[in-house]
This record gives C-alpha cells, structure tokens and sequence, in this order.
C-alpha cells in the first residue's frame, strides 16, 4: 500500500518535470516582456509535429530529429518576435493576448489539415518503455526520467544564462526598464526577438518529449497552455526554480488525483492551483527582491 | 511627452537615476558596454574613479543612496565609451559633499579626450570644473564665454535679466 502512494508520488514528480518544461518557456517569455503567449500550448504541439513529420519522411528517430526540430523553432520564434509580436508591444496586455489567441487557431487548423484528428505519437521503440525495478509497487522509467533530468537542466541552464551571462544580464536590463536600454546601447526588440527564440527552443524540446511520452492530437494545445499556466502560477514568477517546483508539484496532484478516482487527476491539478491562488496570490516560491 | 506622461514615468522609475533595479552595480555597469564601443573606460577605471561603488559592487542598484546612484548612472555611461557625455543636474537632490565628490571626478573625463555637456543649476560648482560657459534666458544664449571669465553678477544678469 505505502510503496503504491510512493509509486504514485514519483510517478507525479517525473509527470511534473514535462510541465515544468512547459511552464519554463512561458515564465521566460512573461518575465522578459510581460507577454501572455496564448499559443504556447499549440507551439509546443507543433515542435511534436516537425519531429514526427522528420520520422515521416526522413525515417529520423524522434532525438535525432530534435536538433533540427529545436533549431527550427528557435527560427520560429525568432521570426515571430520580430515580424508580428514586437508590433503588439507597448500597447497594453489585450493586444500580444489576442494575436498570440489567433495564432493559437490558426496552429490549430493548420496541423488538422495537415496531419487529422487521429492521434499520432512518435516512436521511439524500446527506449521508452524500459525501467529500473525498485521493490515490487516502485518502477522508474527510463524514458520519464529522462525528461525530468532535461527539465532539471534547463532550469540549472536557463538560471545560469540570466544570472551569468552578458546574454541574460541585457534581458534582465530590458525587463526592469525597455526606454533606459536603449541609451546604453541595447536594442531591445532584438532582445525580445532572442527571448522568444529561446522560448520557443524550450518548447520544441518539450514538445518532443511530450510527442515521446504519449499520444497527441492537433486539439491538446489549450491543455498544455493550461498546465503550463497552472505550473507559473502555483511556483511563482521569480525564478526558474520556481516554475519548476510548481510543474512538479501539479504532477503530483494529478497523479495522486488518478490514483484516488482516474476521473480525479486533472481535477485534483485544478484544485491545487485555485488553492495556491486562494491562499498565496503570489505564488509557493516569489522572488525575493 | 505630456506632463501626465512624464508624470507617469517618474511613477515607474522611482530612483530618478534609472538604474536597472534587478541588476547589482557591477552589473549596471557592464550593461553599459553593450555599445560595442571600444575605449578606455573600464570597471576597473570605473571603480577608481569612485570608490564607493567598488564598495557595493555586489549591492542592489536599489538601496544605493542618491550620491552613489548618481555615481553608478554615470560609471554606466561611461562604460560605453562615448565621445560626449550629457549630464542633466548633477546636483539635483544631492548633499553638497556628494555634489563636490562627484564634480571632483570630472576632470579626470575630460582629460581622457571626453567632451561634457552640463546643465546645472549649482553655478559655484559648475564653473570651477567647466571650460566654456553658456547662460540660457528664454532659450536663447544671453551670455557665453571661457568659464574664469564669467563673474557671478554677470551671470545673474544673464539669467534674470537684471
């Protein structure tokens, strides 16, 4: 029975890694530029995407595909940045919300066009279903605790990158104040053009390790968007730790949650997140200022 | 910009220096050299320079005191090697012996090749570090000259018209 909750609470905290990964992309590009990506979910699907249509036509196993896929999402997000999102900024919170809801349809749509409704999933043949027997009711996945270790990097690479680096220290600079940057030689719609990029490599990662995981379908988008937002808002917006612990705490709601009822888990996830805004609006894990 | 907007901009920055609240002095500093331009200045020039902020490198930009917030807005300036400096009121809500620190590391720039632009209200300490002098009446220049040449009742008549 205890060693079933233990399994359950792994299960939870490696399920929690994933949406740590998600919700990192999210809190980089909210800190940098107060910005809501409302397709950060449906982005996140489409790194999926790439790498399944890489297999598809290359016959690239899912991580050889991921350079290609993490590269090309940077690109994305570059572009992105620079051709539409830099012109929705300085306007007020509505404006990045409804292009980045537009863009959300339009992913949408464009993946159901191209690849169905059907569920897809990207195989990786045994590498994702082996694991390492601990006792009888314990059992890790390989696979899963992969992700949770990439998770655990990106986290240590992305605190790294904004504490140490000229990089990170420019993007801090830009976040405090966009108009003082500029005087001393920032160009900050470039900077937000390298966050987004950024972001958006994170998100090709985690999407192909979703598309790993488990099956996906063109319409999951808005829930990846929602745990990713349940993940910030329950860790905080101050660091990347955070975020993280916040991922990994939601996991383990909804694992708990299934093993309690399996109609239980999302919602269990859900209560956590309304208590957490309930009772500490700022989050488990604020910045200390 | 309308005075509401700037009302509003001195609300979102309310240290005046505009400092980068998140960033230590250190890295006020460094962001600074984001111009690429390649000079003598140097933190470690920097720091010599004023003292003080070598004393709170690791500090936040936001529990600096005026003097020393002054200070690092002009050590961040310097940092990206310009050619022309332009101060605005150095003295602006500063104790006098912080005036007098700062104006003393003045011609340590200009002996550099930098060129400074001042305005300020302090004449006393303005013209003992200034070369040329320029008195401004209705935004037209009502008197100029080498700065030892111009006496203080002279000035007075400049800029009150008196």
């Amino acid at each position: 029975m205890l060693g079933e909750w233990l399994n359950t609470i792994v299960q939870g905290v490696l399920l929690g890694g994933l949406y740590g990964m998600f919700a990192m992309g999210l809190s980089l590009i909210w800190g940098v530029m107060r910005l809501v990506n409302i397709a950060h979910g449906d982005f996140i699907l489409l790194g999926a995407y790439i790498a399944l249509a890489f297999g598809e036509t290359a016959g690239l196993h899912p991580l050889a595909a991921l350079p290609a896929v993490v590269a090309l999402m940077f690109a994305l997000g570059y572009v992105l940045q620079r051709g539409v999102l830099n012109r929705t900024l300085g306007k007020g919170l509505l404006p990045p919300l409804l292009v980045t809801f537009g863009l959300s349809i339009v992913v949408q749509n464009l993946l159901l066009q191209f690849y169905s409704a059907d569920s897809k999933a990207l195989s990786a043949e045994s590498l994702t279903t082996a694991s390492l027997r601990l006792g009888d009711a314990l059992a890790i996945g390989w696979f899963p605790l992969g992700v949770f270790l990439v998770a655990l990097l990106m986290g240590l690479g992305l605190q790294f990158l904004f504490a140490r680096t000229a990089f990170g220290r420019a993007l801090r600079a830009t976040s405090d104040d966009q108009e003082t940057v500029q005087l001393v030689g920032v160009d900050e719609r470039k900077m937000y053009a390298l966050a987004m990029g950024l972001a958006f490599a994170t998100m090709g990662l985690a999407g192909v390790l979703l598309g790993m995981r488990t099956s996906f379908s063109p319409t999951d988008g808005p829930a990846n968007l929602l745990f990713a937002f349940e993940a910030v808002v329950i860790g905080g917006l101050g660091s990347f730790w955070g975020t993280f612990a916040g991922g990994i705490l939601l996991g383990v709601a909804q694992s708990v949650g299934f093993r309690l009822d399996p109609g239980w888990g999302l919602l269990v996830g859900h209560f956590v997140f309304l208590a957490v805004l309930l009772f500490k609006p700022e989050g488990l894990f604020p910045k200390t200022r | 910009m309308t005075p509401l907007g700037d009302a509003l901009r001195e609300r979102r920055w309310p240290e005046g220096r505009r400092l980068f609240p998140s960033l230590s002095v250190e890295e006020n500093l460094l962001v600074g050299r984001s111009t690429g331009r390649s000079g003598p200045w140097t933190l470690a020039r920097v720091y010599a320079l004023f003292p003080r902020l070598d004393e709170r490198r690791r500090s936040s930009a936001t529990l600096l005191s005026g003097g020393e917030q002054q200070m690092a807005a002009i050590g961040r300036a310097l940092m990206g090697n310009p050619r022309l400096l332009l101060c605005d009121e150095i003295s602006l809500g500063l104790a006098p012996i912080v005036v007098k620190a700062i104006y003393d590391a003045l011609p340590a720039l200009t002996r550099e090749g930098l060129s400074l632009v001042i305005v300020e209200q302090d004449i006393g300490t303005a013209l003992a570090v200034a070369q040329r002098a320029w008195c401004f009446q209705h935004g037209r220049i009502s008197l100029s000259g080498p700065a030892d040449e111009l006496t203080r009742d002279a000035i007075s008549r400049a800029y009150f018209g008196l």
